[in-house]
């Protein structure tokens, strides 16, 4: 800030070396101007409402009436008593659990065989990739909703093997797979990550391997692998965190239901909030899930020292 | 010379694998666009094409909600969609560059903080934001999808924007700023029209996430009036006791033309993107 006077000292100079005095004063305040409206949005959008959702938890609040303090109340409820917590949390962790290891897998194997220099290989490549970018709207989840169906495409195909297929959303055994399925077949982003990685990889260290005898599964774990183990890492928190907040697919498909069996954390915290303007119970309800996300998080990056490999010494390795 | 026989055996073996794979992923999409032709007893039948292509799904399921057309839903999204990508795209340019390029007390901190944002579930804001904009009167308007935009919410787009502009070379600026350029000047007369790629980029992915923004237009969006095409096609499948799948196929299959359209056009532009940000998709 007291770097404001120095432009009165500067102005007789040159053009030349004002112009670096003027960059020194103006920066601070210009800096700010520019970022202003991120600061404005970071500040009244995200930062203070991150607060305040910490107190509206510790409230009963149903937007009519101003938030009534009632202290750890509605945690202890939600602990204690409330199966549909601890449903849409069961449901949600099999649901994160089941899809984010199978779309890395899944991403993984076809990025590896996109990374060849095989002709037609970009026209491979947005084919597999288009899925990915309507997979999350509406539109698709209402084509999914008739695929599984009773009579849907799916049965129809399996019917052709002369498999009878049961009813896939409305069997509370197969209607989280059959959502979760949805999830994995959007492998598109996760891949394209994966294959930036694998284009990173210098190819000098598979040659070198192959000379000395190394095989092909041998060169993948012991150099694929380690290679890519930071792009996997981030991969994985991305996905994970993702994964947690599901909802449009859920909620058109299944309604949560049958039986509860698909109803996401996400879609609890929506019931609760605009269902039934609980805003305080929904508050303490995000505020456990951005702890449960946290705590995998936390997890996940604890595990890296036991399976990510930086590489320090050309730094090729990202 | 082993090498090379080798890769001509393997590579039939390639474009196998990644054709199964590719028809495994669209074979669900090409009988979608099948299927919504059909009618409701030609929909119990696996195959490709109808046998008696039915295009008054598509006539019919335009005028299916009472009172309203399609016509009005596209409008709605797509002067949402406008709004959404204008103010996109100049507050997200102006951060990026003020990150980018300029220095000031505490830019670090800030850059940490908009780090975080990428990565903060939004559930955790929901609540107080939904209540603030209740207070301020914006149920059931467009402002609570709009202005968040204008103040440069995305995280994503402000962090891939930086990214952008830092590999922009720094002499390019330095002599505008010798000829006696201002920041905005350089902003507005060098960055900006090198960032272009990047901006286009930006710009392809706020429409097609904005467009099927299910959440935010469902808690914010309440009158038929309002809704846009998401939330139209939500009333479709919620309102009639049996559904005519074909005409919801129809309208759905629809909905993801604008995407798909931008997508085969600028299809370069979104795989390096992704690559790039990598966060969402």
């Amino acid at each position: 800030m007291n770097k404001v006077s120095s432009p009165l000292i500067a102005s007789p100079l040159k053009r030349k070396k004002r112009s670096r005095f003027f960059r020194r004063w103006e920066s601070p305040l210009e800096g700010y101007l520019f970022i202003s409206l991120w600061l404005i949005g970071i500040l009244l959008l995200t930062v203070w409402p991150f607060f305040q959702s910490i107190y509206f938890s510790l409230t009963k609040y149903s937007l009519l009436s101003s938030p009534k303090w009632v202290g750890l109340q509605n945690y202890k409820t939600i602990f204690m008593n409330d199966d549909l917590f601890r449903q849409s949390l069961k449901v949600t962790i099999y649901f994160v659990l089941f899809t984010v290891p199978l779309k890395m897998i899944f991403a993984l194997f076809v990025a590896m065989l996109l990374n060849k220099n095989i002709r037609g290989i970009s026209a491979y490549r947005t084919m597999i990739y288009f899925p990915s970018l309507i997979g999350t709207s509406m539109a698709v989840s209402i084509l999914w909703k008739n695929i599984f169906g009773s009579d849907g495409l799916f049965n129809q195909v399996l019917g052709v093997f002369g498999i009878h297929g049961t009813s896939w959303l409305s069997n509370p055994a197969t209607s989280l797979p059959t959502i979760g399925l949805l999830d994995v077949w959007q492998f598109g982003s996760s891949m394209v990550i994966f294959l930036a990685g694998l284009k990173q990889i210098s190819k000098e260290l598979y040659e070198a391997s192959s000379i000395d005898g190394a095989s092909k599964p041998r060169q993948f774990i012991s150099i694929t692998l380690p290679m890519l183990s930071p792009v996997i890492l981030f991969n994985m928190v991305m996905q994970t965190i993702g994964s947690f907040q599901t909802f449009t697919q859920a909620f058109i498909i299944t309604k949560g239901g049958p039986m509860n069996s698909t109803y996401m954390y996400a879609m609890y915290l929506y019931q609760r909030a605009f269902g039934r303007f609980e805003m305080g119970y929904a508050s303490a309800l995000a505020w456990i899930l951005l702890v449960i996300i946290g705590l995998f998080t936390l997890f996940i990056f604890a595990s890296t020292r036991y399976w990510v490999h930086y590489e320090a010494e050309t730094g090729g390795g990202k | 010379m082993i090498a090379g026989a080798v890769v001509r055996f393997k590579t039939p073996l390639t474009h196998l694998l990644l054709l199964a794979v590719g028809l495994l992923m669209l074979y669900p999409l090409f009988w979608w666009v099948g299927a919504s032709l059909k009618s409701n007893k030609e929909l119990l039948s696996p195959g490709l094409f109808p046998q008696n292509w039915l295009w008054s799904n598509y006539t019919n399921g335009w005028m299916a909600i009472p009172r309203y057309t399609f016509t009005h839903f596209y409008l709605n999204s797509f002067k949402l969609m406008l709004a959404i990508l204008v103010t996109t795209i100049v507050s997200c340019s102006l951060t990026a560059f003020g990150f980018a390029r300029l220095d000031f007390p505490l830019r670090k901190f800030w850059f940490a903080i908009l780090l975080v944002t990428l990565m903060l579930p939004g559930q955790v804001t929901l609540v107080p934001q939904y209540v603030l904009f209740n207070g301020l009167g914006w149920i059931n308007t467009y402002w609570p999808l709009i202005i968040p935009h204008l103040l440069a919410s995305d995280a994503f787009f402000v962090f891939l924007l930086i990214q952008f502009i830092r590999g922009i070379p720094r002499e390019l600026d330095e002599s505008a700023k010798m000829d006696g350029s201002s920041s905005f000047g350089i902003y507005l007369k060098i960055i900006m029209p090198l960032t272009k790629p990047a901006l286009v980029t930006v710009g392809i992915y706020c429409f097609i996430w904005n467009w099927d923004n299910f959440f935010g237009q469902l808690i914010y969006l309440n009158s038929v009036n309002k809704y846009t095409v998401v939330l139209a096609l939500r009333m479709f499948i919620d309102t009639q006791g049996n559904l005519p799948w074909g005409q919801l196929l129809a309208m759905s299959l629809l909905s993801v033309l604008p995407a798909t359209i931008i997508f085969f056009i600028l299809q370069r532009h979104f795989v390096e993107g992704i690559a790039t940000t990598g966060i969402k998709g």
